[in-house]
Formats: C-alpha cells, structure tokens, sequence
C-alpha cells in the first residue's frame, strides 16, 4: 500500500505553472527519487507536503490522511521529516542542541512547559543526540556553535536532525549538494544504513550517481509535470528522460 | 450631515500629518529596509525650524514707546519692522510659510548626515538593531531641542488674513454654521500637494523608477549595477524633508514641544502598519482614514456610547487590521507578513 | 559533568546572594548605599530579568512591558485600598492581574513577530496609558496618581484592629514595615529568589526551545514544535516579572502613576537589558542597577554642583567643562540615557557581558584552536 499519495496536485505561482496534474504513489520502504531539471518544480512539489505551501487543486495523502491545511508541526508530529535545500539548522545553538530539540519534539511533543526541569534530568535524550551524532560523523564538534560549520557538515546535521525523530517518511532535498565526492559517498552509506531501519524515503537529487545506488523507483519531472516514472534500469534507458535534459550527459 | 461633513474636516488635516510621516517611514523601510524609529524627530525638527525662523525674524530692539507720554516706557520691536516697517511686519506675520524654504535645506542636510553617519551600518543589521539605534537617536535629538527651546509648548501663528474660520457650509449651501479653519484647509491642501509632488516624482524620474524597483525587489537592483548607495541617500534626505515640512506646517495647528515627535511617530508607525508596510498608497489612504475615524470617535455622541474610545481608536484599528489582515490594507502578498 | 552542573548552578545563585544582599556595605564607597537606591536596583533588576526571558530567549522585542509595571503598582495600590497594608496579599494580586493581562495581550501581539510585534505590544502600551489617564480615572486617579488613604476599607487592617493609624500609612509585612532597609531586603529576596527562577528556566528543556524560536522559528515549526505556546508561556511569565517589580515599587513607595506605563519606560527596560547583555542571565540585573546608579548621580547634578564639583580644575578648563557636561545632567540625564543607548548598540551590541567577555580573551594566554567557537555555559 501506498504510504504517500498525490493526486492531481497542480500548483501556479502568478502565470507560472509549476505545477501540473501531478500524481505519485510512494510506497512504504521504498527510496523514491524524484529527478528533474532545474526549476523543473522538485521542491516546489515537496514544499507541498510539508504545509510550505499549498497546492491550488489535488490532495496529498499520508497513511490515508490529507496533509493539507494542517500546520507544519502537526505534519512533522504526524511523522513527515523534511531535509531543506538550504539547510534550516539552529545556528546559534550547538550542535548537540541542535540534534536533542528534534529528540525533544518527539518525545514531549508539540508543546510543554518543562520549564523547571533539569536539562541533565534528560539524559535519554542526550545520549541518543549523541548517538545521532556519532552516525552522521560529528561527534567531535559536538559542543561547536553551528554557525561555524562547512555546508556539508550542516547537511549531515540537518539530516541528523531528521534521523532522531524516527520518521516515518523522510523528505531530502539534494541531500549531498555541495558535499566533496568523499562526503558524498558517505552520506550515500548513511541513508542505506537508514534504509535499513525501513524508513520510507523521498530523494531529490541531481548526481546520478546518488540516484542510482539508492533509488527503489524513480519519477522524472520536467516543467512541472511527470514525464516518466519507474524502476532505475527503466528510467536508465527512457528517451523521454533523456531529451528532458537535453543532452542527457549524466545518464 | 453637517456634523459629519465637520467631522471628516476635522480628521483630514490631522490625516494630512499622519500620512506625510507615514509616507516618508514606509518609503524609507521599503528601500533602505530601516525601521526608523527617529521619524517623529524629524517631522518635530520641522516644527523647530518653523519656530527657530520665527525667533530669528523677531529678534527685537527696545525702543521707546511714544504712545505712552506720561513716562518713559519701553517697547520691544522686531528689527525687521524697524528697518523694513510694513514690510517687515508682514514677513513676520508669514514667518510659518517662509520657514518652509529654511526647512527644505535643513531637513535635507538633517536626513543626509543622519543617513550617512548612522542609519547607512544599519543596513546588514536586524530589526531590533534598526529600531533601538533609531530609538535612541530619537531620544537624543529630543533632549537636544528640550534643552535649547525649553519643555513648553511654544505656539506658532498663522499669517493673518489665514486666521479666520472658511464658510465651507455657505460655499456648499449647507448650514451656515458650518465654519472650518483656513489654516487647516491649507494644511490640508499643502500635504495633498506634497504627496502628489512625491508620487510624480517617483512615477516620472528615473530616479523614482529606479526607488521604486528598488521597492519591489532589492535584491535586483542592487544586482543591475545602479548605485543604490547614494539613492539611498537621496531617499532618506527625501523622506526627512516630507516629514520636517509636515511639521513645520502643523505649528499653528498644535504648538510644538520637544516630544511632539515621538506621539506623530507611534501614531504614524501604526499608520504604515494599517496601510501595508512598503506600499507609498497605502500609506497615504491610511493616514487620511485613521485622522478621520479618531475625529468621530472624539464626537461627544460616540464617546458617550464608547468611553475612551478616542484615545485608543488608532491603536485598536491596528490590532484588528494586523490580525485579520497582516499586509495591510494596501501592502503587497508576501512583504513582511 | 550533571553532578558538576548542579554544584555551578547552586555556587552561582549563592553568590548571586551574597553579592545582592551585601550591597549596602559594599555600594556605600560610590556613594549608592542608601535604601531608596537600593530599592531601585533590585527592583529595576526584577523587571529586566523578567523582560529578558522574552527578548532575550526569544528576540521577541517587546516596547509596551511598561504597561505590565503600570498594572502591578495600580494592582497594589489597590489591594492595599481595599485589602489592607500587608504587603502579601498585594504582591500576588499584582502578579497575578499582569500575568492575565500578559496572557490576553500576548495572545494577540503574538500572531505576529519581528516588527510586527514591536509595534503592536507599543499600540497596547500606549493604549493603556491613554486609557489610564483618561477614561480609567476612576480606578487609575489619572494625572495626580493613586495613593492609599486613611478613609479606604483595608478590610483586613480593621478586621485586626489596625484600621486606626496615626502618621502616615505604612506598607508592611506583618508589622514590619516595607521602608528603608526592611524594604530592600523584602525586594531582594525576591530579586533572588526570581533570578534563580529565570536562571532554572533558561537552562530548561523549554528554555532551550526559546531559544531554538529565537535562532531558527522556521526550523522549529518543521521539527514538530508548536512554537506560539511556548511564546505565550514566555510572555506571559515575563508579564509577571513586570507586574511584580510594578507591585514592589507600589510597595516602597505607596504611589502609582501613569507615567510608569509610557513607551519611553518600556525602552529603559530594553536599554537595561542590552547595556548588561541580552540573553545572560546576570546582564539585566548589572544593566538595571547601572542605569539607576547613573541616573542618581546624574540627575542630582545641576549647573552650580556640576562647577562646585570640578573647581579642583582651573576656572577656564572648569567654565567649558560645566557648559559641555551640563547638557547630559540633571534633567538632561534622559540625553545621556539616549546617547548611551546608541553607543552600546552601535559599538558594544552584547553588552557590559561580551564586553567583559572580550577583555578576558585579551587577557587569557593564546590558545590553540582559538577559530573554533565553543559555546560558553553562561
Ligand atoms: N515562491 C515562489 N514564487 C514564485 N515562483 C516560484 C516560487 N517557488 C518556486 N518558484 C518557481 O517555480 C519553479 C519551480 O521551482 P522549484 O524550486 O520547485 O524547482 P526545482 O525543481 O526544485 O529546481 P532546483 O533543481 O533548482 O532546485 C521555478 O521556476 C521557480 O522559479
Ligand atoms: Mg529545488
């Protein structure tokens, strides 16, 4: 069964359709990239469901509930993680901080006044955040103020950040742009180790080569609409596909 | 019908005031992106200008008083009058419309120097940077002119022949009873064509399209090249004159004191907020319909049915409209929500 | 590392203590030890504790908490109207009245943020002082203020027999009355005791979410936060703070006006607060008794003092310094108070603490790895 449905979503800014008659099922456990060129309407579609916007038609359907006219923190409660393009981190804060907050949002919820509590009465937290860190491979700037980290440093925070809430389905937006191909390969290892634990994933991405060593299934978009959708050795040899990046070089 | 006819007068020229502060603060946020809190200072350094003029042009002589024979007594008389005699008079007698040709230079000067020597390492930082400096400026400049003019209220006169009351009822064949200050209908007048002198400007310069691009999208034109640096400049210097005339004009409306200022500037910040922060119609429309709502909430009628509500009318608008519709009446989708 | 915690945590309120209570031996040397001063420091320190929590966890900055202080001295005023001179029952109907207030204008102001937000808590601000003087007058005496009189019920003074008094009416805490030393160390008790309640929720779980709103609102909402709650709390809790340092300046000196509640008293607050450093827990407190100390020393000055107190100088140096220095004192403190207000934002935006923090670096012997910030425990 499918554990994301999209149906008909269509979604103009002004004149400009960056959105049109979308459909997707993503079923549960799997990793399913959506690929496309720029501006192609990617994040646009995953701002969608995450209560960043709103499509103008369609519905988005999470466990057979709408994620639409919710608030964001109810979506995320509701187990939607999002990855930004950007990344959205607490830069002032730790890095450990950084990662218990989200530990906190899931264990105490949306809201509550543990304005009297100890932080070190939450050592549960602490040590999963540290947990956390050690995987995603920053344990040792644990007490760093995160402004001062690289940008794929704070990816993998961000990401961190995601993985501590257990989501139930996981929203990444280029997860390892501006990552060395080190980087990029390691964080490659650490969504498969996900994986593992059946998280249900969404992947946006432009390096092929992440695509294809993760990727269940795959949607093409171009131009706001779905040009193609299948499994990777499918995709691999579409023509549709290919002339939709015009040249194609990276496939 | 009379009664409110008198009503809408009555809030115009207060209006008038709101709308040119809030039209330089919203000009002001939309390009520079500054919250300027020092606003009311400015348009209160008009007001002193107005006054300063006016204490310059009866710098006095005492001479002796020849209508009194039975002993020598002394009078005080403006120099002017004794050089220039009538002439001289009558320039005292228009010392408030004059000074607005002292006050253009001055709050130019004023707005340039505050532009460059402080709001201009602002730019980078937060709002609540933006807000306290300007904040604190406000207070400075305040006690500046406290301490040179004193903590009274010093009342300007209008030119004589301007100091009756128009028969506006007679003009429209209502009541004759119907009876409104000249003063106040020049004011009135005098903002209306300061706001259409900023809008041509804006609308047909190129340096007003330039403002206004700049107003709609920064980020671009900064991009394009232009020398946003010194536009900012301009607009600044630009908004500080609007304001400073707005309070040289309102003397002899509402004698000026040291904090005449910062009450202009609360009331006119909600103005901005009422009409859309960034949007220059917005503030303007704003400024006109909250100084005509507070003079009929000041009705004795409405006051009986509502005690108060002529002190917090202005600010009770603001909350609706900021939580009904945080844009504004005017402002574009999207700014600042 | 926690057991460590705690120790620092109760080490630091124990001195926070000591140093408070302490203050009247050791502010006499400056000219500052007498209880009048006294009062106003640690009850100035109260309210920019208080108004910290919001601004300085959140960076909500809010420019009508004045109006929380005005409601806490008119509440107490009230109270001992009618309840009686024990100070009490007064306190907890101050806090009690500022904090519903708090709720109902937070829940409000804080749909927005950012300017927004500034300006909306100004409208209310302002709005209640209007209204204080106008149509409240009734309840708020408007211009001449609200003070206690022989002829009001005080219930409770002639339920135990004490509703006779033959010199002036005294605020008091069962018998022992709320002036001079008393007073003080009434209002630092609670000082400390509010500090350590401020100290506690800064290094909370839901501190941390103040802070977190403060660096990244988005993010939090994303993460699963529902971050308006956590506002309103920090609101209304700093609402409080107000309503109580209102309600011990009623208690010190039996008088409320409207004055207290103008815009330019919610930006001495903010200026406290900034002057000893946002979001420290010890910043406001320092800020507050600097801000006081000054105004003291300034506003006693008048042009006569200000040549007494240079003619160790010759008479020409004296003669210039009086005509530069006499703008900025006696009633022209409110100059300095501004021009000191842009310096600090303009030079020193972290305060006397980053300040300190800086001379300390200097100071301290290089260490390696200095480009690495680390985050401090304040
Ligand atoms: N808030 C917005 N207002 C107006 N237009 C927008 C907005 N957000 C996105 N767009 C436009 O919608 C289109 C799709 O944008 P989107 O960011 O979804 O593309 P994308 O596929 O994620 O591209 P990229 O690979 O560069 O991230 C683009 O043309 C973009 O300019
Ligand atoms: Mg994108």
């Amino acid at each position: 069964m499918a554990i994301l449905q999209v149906t008909d979503v269509n979604k103009n800014f002004g004149g400009l359709r960056a959105l049109h008659e979308v459909n997707l099922d993503v079923e549960e456990g799997a990793v399913h990239a959506i690929i496309g060129p720029n501006g192609a309407g990617k994040s646009t579609l995953l701002n969608c469901f995450v209560g960043l916007l709103t499509p103008d038609t369609g519905s988005v359907m999470f466990n057979n509930t709408s994620l639409l006219g919710i608030k964001p923190h109810e979506i995320n409660q509701a187990g939607v993680v999002r990855v930004f393009q950007t990344p959205q981190i607490f830069e002032d804060l730790t890095l450990l901080e950084n990662v218990m907050i989200p530990a906190f949002a899931k264990s105490d919820g949306a809201f509550r006044i543990n304005a009297w509590q100890r932080m070190r009465q939450r050592t549960e937290i602490r040590d999963e955040a540290e947990h956390i860190l050690e995987d995603v491979g920053l344990i040792d700037q644990r007490d760093v103020i995160c402004s001062s980290l690289s940008r794929g440093d704070k990816r993998r925070l961000e990401l961190g950040m995601c993985l501590i809430q257990h989501p139930k389905l996981l929203l990444l937006d280029e997860p390892t742009a501006g990552m060395s191909r080190a980087d990029t390969n390691s964080t490659i290892d650490l969504l498969k180790k996900i994986g593992e634990r059946g998280i249900t994933k969404i992947v946006i991405e432009h390096d092929m080569h992440v695509v294809f060593s993760l990727a269940t299934r795959i949607s093409v978009l171009a131009q706001g609409t779905i040009i193609a959708e299948g499994k990777p050795d499918d995709i691999k040899g579409n023509p549709k596909v290919q002339e939709a990046y015009l040249g194609g070089a990276e496939i | 019908m009379d009664a409110i006819l008198l009503q809408v007068l009555n809030g115009l020229d207060k209006g008038g005031a709101y709308a040119l502060i809030a039209l330089g603060l919203t000009l002001i946020f939309g390009t520079l992106g500054i919250v300027n809190f020092a606003h009311g200072a400015l348009f209160m350094i008009g007001a002193f200008c107005a006054v300063s003029f006016n204490k310059l042009l009866t710098f006095s002589i005492k001479v002796k008083d020849e209508s009194i024979t039975f002993f020598d007594a002394y009078k005080e008389v403006p120099y002017l009058e004794v050089w220039w005699g009538d002439t001289g008079k009558a320039i005292i007698d228009y010392s408030v419309p004059l000074s607005i040709l002292i006050a253009i230079p001055v709050m130019l000067l004023v707005g340039i120097i505050m532009e460059r020597g402080l709001i201009r390492h602002f730019y980078k930082r937060t709002h609540a940077d933006q807000i306290l400096v300007t904040f604190g400026l406000a207070i400075v400049l305040q006690e500046i002119i406290k301490h040179f003019f004193g903590a009274n209220p010093i009342p300007q006169s209008a030119p004589e022949i301007v100091a009756g009351s128009a028969a506006i009822g007679t003009w429209l064949g209502l009541s004759d009873n119907l009876v409104y200050p000249w003063w106040r209908l020049i004011y009135l007048g005098f903002s209306l064509s300061v706001i259409a002198a900023v809008f041509a400007f804006l609308q047909l310069t190129t340096f007003g399209m330039v403002v206004r691009a700049g107003m709609h999208d920064r980020e671009t034109v900064g991009l394009l090249g232009i020398n946003i640096e010194r536009r900012f400049t301009i607009v600044f210097g630009l908004a500080a004159v609007v304001s400073g005339l707005a309070g040289v004009m309102y003397t002899p409306i509402l004698p000026p004191d040291y904090h005449i200022g910062m009450e202009f500037l609360v009331l006119s910040f909600v103005v901005v907020v009422v009409g859309g922060m960034g949007s220059l119609g917005g503030a303007v429309s704003a400024g006109f319909l909250l100084g005509i709502l507070q003079s009929f909430a000041s009705m004795n009628e409405i006051k009986s049915l509502i005690p108060g509500i002529d002190q917090i009318i202005i600010y009770l608008v603001a909350v609706v409209i900021l939580l009904v519709r945080p844009r504004g009446l005017m402002g574009r989708k999207g700014v600042m929500e | 590392m926690s057991k460590k915690d705690l120790s620092v945590e109760y080490s630091t309120i124990l001195i926070f203590a000591l140093a408070i209570l302490t203050m009247p031996i050791w502010l006499s040397p400056i000219g500052a030890g007498y209880p009048d001063l006294l009062q106003k420091f640690v009850i100035y320190g109260i309210f920019a504790v208080g108004f910290n929590i919001l601004f300085g966890l959140t960076g909500y900055l809010s420019f009508g908490h004045a109006a929380f202080l005005g409601i806490g001295s008119y509440a107490t005023v009230w109270s001992f109207k009618l309840l009686g001179m024990n100070v009490i029952p007064a306190v907890i109907f101050s806090i009690i009245l500022a904090g519903s207030f708090a709720a109902l204008i937070g829940y409000i102001t804080l749909r927005r943020s950012g300017i927004y937000f500034s300006i909306l808590t100004l409208a209310f601000a302002q709005m209640c002082y209007n209204l204080a003087y106008s149509v409240l007058t009734p309840i708020t005496n408007g211009e001449t203020g609200l003070r206690v009189l022989k002829t009001d019920p005080r219930i409770f003074d002639h339920l135990f027999g004490r509703g006779q008094v033959d010199g002036p009416l005294l605020t008091d805490l069962f018998g022992i009355h709320m002036t001079g030393y008393p007073g003080f160390y009434f209002c630092a008790i609670l000082l400390i005791i509010t500090y350590y309640i401020a100290m506690r929720i800064k290094r909370s779980p839901f501190g941390m979410m103040l802070k977190a709103i403060k660096s990244n609102q988005t993010r939090m909402n994303y993460t699963g936060f529902n971050t308006r709650p956590y506002l309103q709390t920090a609101f209304i809790i700093s609402g409080m703070y107000a309503g109580l340092a209102g309600s011990l300046l009623a208690i010190t000196d039996p008088l409320a006006g409207a004055e207290r509640m103008q815009w330019t008293a919610s930006g001495e607050v903010v200026l406290m607060t900034i002057l000893g450093g946002v979001g420290t827990s010890l910043g406001p407190v320092l800020g507050a008794g600097l801000i006081k100390y000054f105004e003291n020393i300034f506003s006693s000055y008048n042009d006569n003092t200000l040549h007494a107190a240079l003619s160790f100088m010759p008479d020409w140096l004296n003669d210039v310094l009086t005509i530069i220095i006499s703008p900025f004192v006696g009633s022209g403190w409110h100059l300095t108070l501004g021009a000191l207000f842009m310096i600090i934002i303009i030079f020193l935006p972290g305060g006397i603490m980053e300040g300190m923090g800086r001379i300390i670096q200097i100071f301290k012997p290089n260490k390696p790895g200095g480009s690495t910030k680390t985050a401090s425990q304040g």
